[in-house]
């Protein structure tokens, strides 16, 4: 039996089904959040938040609490907090990243030390496992996802908007603070949501990639949103394949795969040139 | 009809004092031009207009409708190579707080009028990092006045661009004031440039320095 067939075989599993269903939709909701993310320059957020979700993981195994219960509500506050010291440091807001994310990794390897050591849970956690979630896993995420969606469709000019020129918002009256709390709400949810499958220490890359490399090969928002979307589920899903091929863990494979569509986008874009 | 009154006003920016005492009123249809050198207190007196600066103490009333109010601020190509096209960019312009965040057929026959207004037709759907200094700030100035504002407020529209589109500029703003009666406030330095003589200069030094027809302040300046 060759590697693809493998593979096509593997489809018949539900867990192989289920990564697929929870991988598209996360794919689909941290490209749209990382469009934004990657134009306000607040393409950090995400390792940060990916930090915070290790620690109150390593907390939730502690406490033998499902790990969603625990990890939304602490990633939601985290991202606000971030979002609202960055903006009172202006530039320098990476600098709170920075602190956040030290932090809350020092506070998950020592929770972690001092309870049952980094055991398969944890390092599940860390690198992803995406064909190892349960089915509950899975409806939690899509159901996430699908209103993720909804909201920023409502909101689409809105935050299109907030994200080209917050001031000019601001003097048009829009409530700019609900929305870049909406904005800390939605990375929140996509960091937890994502973390099963790429693991807390690729998460970012997820948000970050699709929408760095729509961005060199598009002229309008609209367009970058979209080819973002495209793009993080094509590289997901060849992720996955090589992943399951060559047995190798699937967060790793995917960012290998947007590292070389990044190589080739730039080479695509200087051949245009 | 008077639009705006400022009264005693005094606002810091970073720490320090930027404007103090400010007391003037606008009449509706007036052309205002804010001169003084930099430091002077002229942006962040438009900013505290706006409602971008708070103010320490004084009186800002505006009476007009704030959705009628709109802003055109002094850096807004920061973001030069920023992935949205001209069309995009002008639409926001119609974002209002009591407003579905949607676009509307109004808008979309709003954006068609200053287009044609602008003669910036050719070069909607460009993505902005594509155009010139001169086309950018027409469609910023067309975001501006997409919302159909009563009261226009500028800072330093032209920094940064050529004499001759600078001159262009200045033009059409004069046309909005001439023949739709918008009230224009704009921190400038460039007063030569701008060919109207029904300008009323006020001139900024932390306080007002000077307020009159620009005819004096040409004579006082000589």
């Amino acid at each position: 039996m060759s590697n693809l067939e493998m593979f096509i075989d593997l489809l018949k599993y539900p867990f192989m089904q289920r990564a697929i269903i929870c991988g598209i939709a996360i794919s689909f909701c941290a490209a749209l959040i990382g469009v934004i993310l990657v134009l306000k320059r607040y393409s950090m957020i995400g390792h940060g938040l990916g930090e915070v979700a290790f620690a109150s993981l390593s907390l939730a195994l502690v406490l033998g609490m499902p790990e969603m219960y625990i990890a939304i509500p602490i990633v939601i506050i985290a991202s606000f907090i971030i979002l609202i010291i960055s903006q009172k440091q202006g530039e320098s807001g990476d600098i709170t990243i920075a602190l956040v994310s030290a932090g809350a990794l020092a506070f998950g390897v020592i929770i972690t030390a001092i309870t049952n050591g980094f055991n398969i849970d944890v390092y599940n956690y860390m690198f992803g496992s995406i064909l190892t979630m349960k089915t509950s896993y899975v409806i939690i995420s899509v159901g996430l996802s699908i209103i993720l969606v909804i909201i920023y469709l409502i909101f689409y000019n809105r935050l299109f908007m907030i994200t080209y020129d917050e001031k000019y918002a601001k003097v048009c009256g829009i409530n700019v603070t609900f929305y870049q709390f909406l904005i800390a709400l939605f990375t929140a949810i996509v960091v937890v949501i994502g973390m099963r499958m790429m693991g807390t220490m690729l998460i970012s890359s997820l948000i970050v990639f699709p929408a760095v490399i729509a961005r060199r090969l598009t002229h309008s928002f609209k367009e970058m949103s979209v080819m973002s979307i495209i793009i993080s589920i094509i590289c997901f899903l060849f992720g996955l394949i090589i992943s399951s091929i060559l047995n190798l863990p699937t967060g790793a494979s995917i960012v290998m795969v947007y590292i070389a569509v990044l190589l080739f986008s730039i080479i695509w874009t200087k051949i245009l040139k | 009809m008077e639009i705006v009154r400022i009264k005693d006003l005094r606002t810091s920016y970073n720490g320090h004092i930027a404007i103090k005492n400010v007391s003037f009123n606008i009449e509706k249809g007036e052309y205002v031009c804010l001169v003084g050198e930099n430091g002077s207190g002229k942006s962040t007196l438009l900013k505290t207009l706006v409602g971008l600066n708070k103010k320490d103490n004084g009186e800002i009333i505006l009476n007009i409708e704030p959705d009628k109010v709109s802003y055109l601020a002094q850096n807004n190509m920061t973001e030069i190579n920023f992935p949205a096209t001209a069309k995009e960019i002008i639409m926001t312009g119609v974002q209002k707080h009591k407003k579905l965040p949607f676009y509307n057929k109004e808008d979309h026959e709003a954006f068609e009028e200053i287009c044609n207004e602008l003669s910036i037709k050719s070069i909607i759907n460009k993505q902005i990092s594509e155009l010139s200094g001169g086309q950018r700030q027409r469609v910023m100035l067309a975001r501006a006045l997409i919302r159909k504002p009563e009261l226009l407020i500028l800072d330093e529209p032209c920094s940064g661009l050529d004499s001759i589109i600078t001159k262009e500029f200045y033009k059409i703003l004069d046309k909005l004031n001439k023949e739709k009666g918008l009230t224009i406030i704009m921190a400038t330095h460039d007063l030569n440039e701008i060919e109207s003589e029904n300008i009323r200069v006020i001139c900024m030094a932390t306080v007002v320095k000077f307020d009159g027809n620009v005819i004096e302040w040409n004579k006082q300046e000589k």
